[in-house]
């Protein structure tokens, strides 16, 4: 089997781990509003992302109307535009556009973190290993979350809760070791998160990672514009 | 309204969002600003979604605290991303048990 493929599986597995401790509680919340455990489980395979989904489910159970699941949607995942923009500039010239139509269904902000962690540009299988594994963990999760209810004890699944983050950090932290612009909008954003969280609190958590996110990186990008060079890498 | 037609509105938008700038932006972007834009992005989405919700992530803030500090130090030393991740849970885990 091609070996970028296998890659993206192995790359991959973390994710699984973690999609399938989140994607557990979003089949029970989804089962607990009255869905069933095949709807819960098609939205998962569908959407592939956890707020878009939570706040899905909200607008179905209240029977919101169309046009506000289209907002909501809108503004919960409107970051991944963002972050198919950015690795747009990294993909090799295999992908061609019907794979970019194919891939783009699976970028998450956990496999648009490790993608845009590669030093390599990106090929169509590594892509697809990464998102079927990603894939199967979010949705195994959903179902067993929404068939068997709780399935582990509190204290694991609330332990599995900081997989994700523990993730995040070692795909952040190495990098703004070597390299203090990184170092700097990774503070910045930090920052800017707290204040969205203890004193800004009117804005939805949705909006406040896509400012934090924009008003980082912008200052990063007026303060420290990268070189030439760098951009070959 | 039937459930169906909610997953399919849900599903579409959610794909067309990622589809529409992955697909349709093939050229390499000139602007030395842009590019340095969305270098930056991925870090600074990252953060922010961690900072603060990483400490609210187990349910219990010192068992959440205890499992950052654990994931910073490895990932410091460039450890595998599944072992801090793992690594961080288990921590978690463990103080729980000791308190």
């Amino acid at each position: 089997m091609n070996s970028r493929f296998i890659k993206g599986i192995s790359h991959g597995i973390p994710i699984c781990l973690g999609y399938l401790s989140v994607s557990f509680g979003f089949g029970i919340t989804a089962a607990a509003s009255g869905l069933s455990t095949i709807e819960a489980s098609i939205i998962s395979a569908s959407n592939l992302t956890s707020a878009g989904q939570a706040a899905g489910v909200d607008v179905i159970k209240t029977g919101g109307t169309i046009l506000e699941m289209i907002l909501v949607q809108l503004i919960i995942n409107i970051r991944y535009s963002l972050m198919g923009l950015s690795l747009s500039q990294k993909l090799d010239r295999k992908f061609t556009t019907p794979h970019r139509l194919l891939a783009s269904y699976g970028i998450t902000d956990e496999i648009f973190a490790v993608c845009s962690a590669q030093k390599q540009p990106l090929t169509p299988a590594y892509m697809y290993g990464i998102i079927l594994i990603s894939m199967l963990g979010w949705v195994t999760g959903t179902f067993l979350g929404a068939s068997a209810g709780q399935l582990l004890p509190p204290s694991i699944s609330s332990a599995l809760g900081i997989v994700l983050y523990g993730m995040f950090i070692a795909i952040v932290v190495p990098p703004s070791r070597k390299n203090k612009s990184i170092l700097f909008v990774t503070i910045v954003a930090a920052l800017l998160s707290i204040l969205f969280k203890y004193v800004i609190t009117a804005i939805t958590s949705g909006f406040a990672v896509i400012i934090c996110a924009i008003g980082a990186a912008a200052i990063g990008a007026l303060l420290f514009p990268i070189d030439d060079e760098e951009v070959e890498e | 309204m039937s459930i169906a037609i909610y997953i399919i509105v849900m599903a579409a938008v959610t794909y067309v969002i990622r589809m529409i700038p992955f697909t349709f932006f093939n050229k390499k972007i000139k602007s030395r600003f842009i590019r340095s834009f969305l270098k930056y992005i991925p870090y600074a989405v990252l953060s922010a979604m961690t900072i603060p919700a990483i400490f609210y992530s187990t349910g219990d803030i010192i068992t959440a605290a205890v499992g950052t500090i654990v994931a910073v130090a490895l990932a410091f030393f460039n450890c595998p991303l599944i072992v801090v991740a793992l690594a961080a849970s288990l921590a978690a885990y463990i103080t729980n048990l000791i308190l």
